[in-house]
């Protein structure tokens, strides 16, 4: 249309016209690209509901497992999933103690007391390399060092301590800008009433930011609860078919249960599979619409 | 006698206690940092260790020139190379998906896309990363083998291509937000001063905003490419436990990764050979992830120098 | 021609013809003979905030022409709505005409990419691209097309022009970061003239310098009137007095004031508001 109007822009307009089709065809390569990791989430979540549909039933959450698939069956003897649910929920349960106390106080400790200084970078530098160790290394420190240096044995508190190492770099970082969140003015507002160091840091800043420790602590244990490979490493059980009741004594979990069903070859132990993973993928989507509830419920800027 | 009285006391005298406190609290702090430093020299010192027990039965130069993995069973082998092998395709094949879709994927996002969709699709990209690597194994074996098997009939249960793509689909999101957040950080000046010389939308994003957020790219390839390396679950399902050089994607192998877990799961004894391998397997493991990261925190680094 | 966009009553009125609207004067509007930039009415909103209140003005070929005024007066919106560079904010909007070379640039036929080519700008902060300085004069070159045969000429007789290359003459491979912010600035006046525009707009381009790179920058805008057409937005009303040759007042709210010959305005303007801001009683 515009090729006969008689502009002042000068001749170089087929040039534009060239640069503006590539460029639609570039937008349109950038926009199927980030279809294609939503359609793959899809896919995978379609994949895993398919699989599962009618398996995950009221005796899969209540009963042990069992090697006969007959027995996961509707209207069958029964079977399940729940020693590795309540597995799963104390080894959680013991790994946020044991995270929330070390990672809140290393982070304080960076954040309010290291001066600006070689060692605080040589230690957060460290901190971003464990954050980049395979989780499968960590089994294998919690294999040496707990299992067997402290013979804890193949624990439930081995297996915490364990994910308690993997996630504590990312709870740090997370609880770090929390407390770079708390403004400066509420630490000047309470020294300048007299209070000490450790003072300010119970009654102001750790109140005040706690809303962001809890969010990044969730968000990691939510990481914690769907790790494999270092509970693996640390000897949980996949055929567990009593609940643990102690910190020594031997735990499953789901995502250790879900890989013994995932690698059986009877194509029936795909759909067991599957339901596990309903009831794994379920725990994580509760646990990140807390963590998500208490960052929109405490956010300022909300 | 009554001038001392009326002095106010302003030395430390009266507030031992709180001193104390302060002090004690500040050493219970100090050590919680230093767990984390403690963590990585027992990684370090763990995995020496045992690899020293392991190297004192097997030769250095049979364990990286090997081509034949088999330490627990006879005729024992030593050849780490396989496991390497598979490491490699499974990393490269990722890197196939990841590098050209993520990074796509972020010049949409940063560029392009209307703020309230990136509100929505940043998120909703991030959750893959936050499901568990099992699944995408479980993923792997029953959509996508099942998926090849149709294209390619002599594909087996296990090969490397499934394992590559559900690799490649987790770390989409690990290329796609931080290169995004690197193109978003690059200044609007920037993009102004190619428009005003005439540039079109899709010059200012290839040739200003891409190569001004290089260093961020680059780093966030390095990291995503580390954490394939280190991926275990996914690929341990997918590919399978057979160790070997081939060329053929659509056969099965064995990632370094994938033979921690199965000796993981075997019954072998502590302290025998199959055991100690564990540990020179994880220390070879550890170094190439660990320059992994080190190089991609010195290009970050770099690149924050350039901004300011 | 297509309709023009948003537009009834003023434009009815008139032909598409520039010569004609240029005889059509608004009163009060100065003569300018060779106008290459023309605006009637030009209103600019962004969102429900109106920026530009009609403005009607003619600037010259090859001279310079200050945009003055208090800050929020609507100068920079002006100035951006000459090379559509207010296309890129999503909220804004315009209305009303502005003709270059008598071709409407809000026509729908007009694309802003052709138009910028011939309309090069340079802005307040200097924002050389982080690569060397021949690859940054060069940028230009190579989007428009124009980087076949002497490319190293081109580059080099921008940099002269913009009383660069003396001092970056051994170092065109270094990062156009490298340089002090004065220089900077030239390098991004280079950049804009490698491609040899008609038309140089400038925003505040002395703004971010110390006053020895300004002087430098001052002198640099006159010598480049004598090739390009240049539009300049200031805050500083010394250097709209020092280097102008039209100045045109802008005052709170977005209303074009006054638009004459700088003498003119500086000794003798024809409203009181205009005087009381020349001799700072506010502003």
């Amino acid at each position: 249309m515009s090729t006969e109007t008689e502009t002042p822009f000068g001749e170089p307009t087929d040039d534009i016209e060239r640069k503006r089709l590539i460029g639609r065809v570039f937008v349109a390569i950038c926009f199927a690209s980030t279809l294609v990791g939503i359609v793959a989430l899809v896919a995978l979540i379609a994949d895993v509901l398919y699989e599962s549909w009618g398996w995950v039933t009221w005796e899969f959450l209540t009963y042990p497992p069992s090697q006969v698939v007959e027995n996961f069956m509707p209207d069958a003897r029964g079977a399940g999933i729940y020693p590795a649910i309540v597995g799963s929920v104390f080894l959680i349960a013991l790994t946020a103690v044991f995270t929330i106390f070390l990672g809140v106080g290393a982070a304080v400790y960076l954040e309010e007391y290291a001066a600006e200084s070689r060692l605080k970078s040589f230690i957060e530098a460290n901190i971003a390399n464990l954050a980049g160790v395979p989780s499968i290394v960590y089994g294998l420190l919690g294999l040496a060092i707990f299992v067997r240096a402290v013979q804890m044995g193949s624990s439930l508190i081995a297996g915490a301590l364990t994910l308690t190492l993997l996630i504590l770099p990312i709870v740090i970082v997370s609880t770090q800008e929390a407390l770079r969140a708390v403004p400066d003015s509420q630490r000047q507002a309470a020294y300048g009433v007299g209070a000490t160091k450790w003072q300010v840091i119970r009654d102001v800043v750790l109140p005040r930011a706690l809303p962001g420790i809890m969010t990044g602590t969730i968000l990691s244990l939510s990481r914690a609860i769907g790790e494999t490979a270092p509970i693996l490493m640390v000897g949980a059980s996949t055929s567990l078919f009593v609940a643990p009741d102690g910190l020594t004594s031997p735990f499953s979990a789901m995502p250790m249960t879900v890989f013994d069903w995932a690698k059986r070859p009877e194509p029936e132990f795909q759909h067991i599979a599957a339901a596990g993973i309903v009831v794994l993928l379920t725990i994580l989507l509760l646990m990140n619409a807390v963590a998500i509830l208490i960052r929109n419920k405490y956010d300022p800027r909300a | 006698m009554s001038g001392a009285d009326r002095t106010v006391n302003i030395s430390n005298g009266n507030s031992e206690v709180n001193d104390r406190t302060s002090s004690i609290v500040k050493y219970v702090f100090f050590s919680c940092a230093l767990v984390t430093v403690l963590t990585t020299l027992a990684i370090i010192l763990v995995l020496v260790q045992g690899s020293f027990v392991f190297f004192r039965e097997v030769s250095i130069v049979e364990y990286f020139t090997g081509t034949d993995w088999s330490p627990v069973i006879r005729p024992r082998s030593y050849g780490v190379l396989p496991l390497i092998w598979g490491t490699l395709v499974i990393t490269l094949g990722s890197a196939l998906i990841a590098l050209p879709v993520g990074t796509a994927t972020a010049i949409y996002l940063s560029e392009y896309a209307d703020p309230d969709v990136r509100k929505v699709i940043k998120p909703t990209l991030e959750i893959l990363a936050g499901i568990p690597t099992i699944v995408y194994g479980f993923f792997a074996l029953s959509f996508i083998t099942p998926l090849i098997q149709r294209v390619f009939p002599e594909t087996g249960t296990f090969n490397a291509a499934a394992g590559a793509i559900v690799v490649g689909v987790m770390i989409i999101p690990m290329v796609s937000s931080l290169s995004e957040d690197a193109m978003s950080s690059v200044p609007d000046d920037l993009r102004n001063a190619a428009y005003g010389l005439g540039a079109t939308k899709f010059e200012v994003s290839t040739n200003v905003v891409v190569p001004s957020a290089l260093s961020g790219i680059i780093a966030s390839y390095i990291l995503a490419l580390s954490r394939a390396i280190g991926e275990t679950m996914a690929v341990t399902l997918a590919v399978g436990m057979s160790p070997q050089i081939t060329a053929n994607p659509l056969e099965s192998m064995q990632t370094m990764t994938a033979y921690m877990v199965q000796i993981g799961i075997s019954d072998v004894s502590i302290g025998s050979i199959g055991y100690q391998s564990l540990f020179a397997v994880g220390l070879t493991l550890f170094a190439m992830t660990l320059a992994m990261n080190l190089f991609s925190l010195w290009i970050k680094s770099r690149y924050r120098e350039e901004y300011q | 021609m297509t309709a023009n966009r948003g537009q009834g009553a003023t434009t009815e009125t008139r032909t598409d013809s520039s010569t004609e609207s240029v005889t059509e004067r608004v009163a009060g509007s100065p003569g300018v003979d060779d106008a290459v930039i023309e605006s009637r009415d030009l209103k600019v909103f962004y969102g429900d905030d109106q920026a530009l209140q009609g403005i009607d003005m003619e600037i010259p070929e090859k001279q310079v022409t200050a945009l003055i005024g208090p800050s929020g007066c609507g100068k920079s919106t002006y100035l951006r709505s000459i090379n559509r560079m207010n296309d890129l904010i999503d909220v804004a909007r315009v209305e009303g005409d502005l003709y270059f070379h008598g071709k409407n640039v809000y026509d729908d036929d007009v694309d802003p990419v052709a138009l910028r080519r011939k309309v090069g700008m340079v802005f307040q902060k200097p924002n050389p691209f982080p690569k060397s300085i021949f690859d940054n004069v060069a940028y230009g070159l190579r989007v428009q097309g124009k980087d076949d045969g002497d490319v190293e000429g081109k580059v080099r007789q921008a940099l002269e022009r913009a009383a660069l290359l003396d001092e970056v003459e051994d170092q065109l491979d270094s990062s156009g970061l490298d340089l002090s912010g004065g220089q900077q600035q030239r390098l991004c006046i280079a950049r804009a003239i490698a491609t040899d525009p008609e038309v140089v707009l400038m925003d505040e381009p002395a703004s971010a310098l110390d006053p020895v790179a300004t002087s430098k920058i001052e002198d640099l805008v006159e010598e480049l009137s004598r090739n390009y057409t240049v539009v300049i937005v200031t805050h500083n009303m010394q250097q709209a007095a020092r280097i102008s040759d039209k100045t045109a007042v802008f005052l709170t709210g977005g209303h074009l004031a006054e638009f004459d010959d700088t003498s003119k305005i500086f000794e003798n303007p024809e409203s009181q508001r205009v005087e009381d801001y020349i001799t700072g009683k506010f502003g």
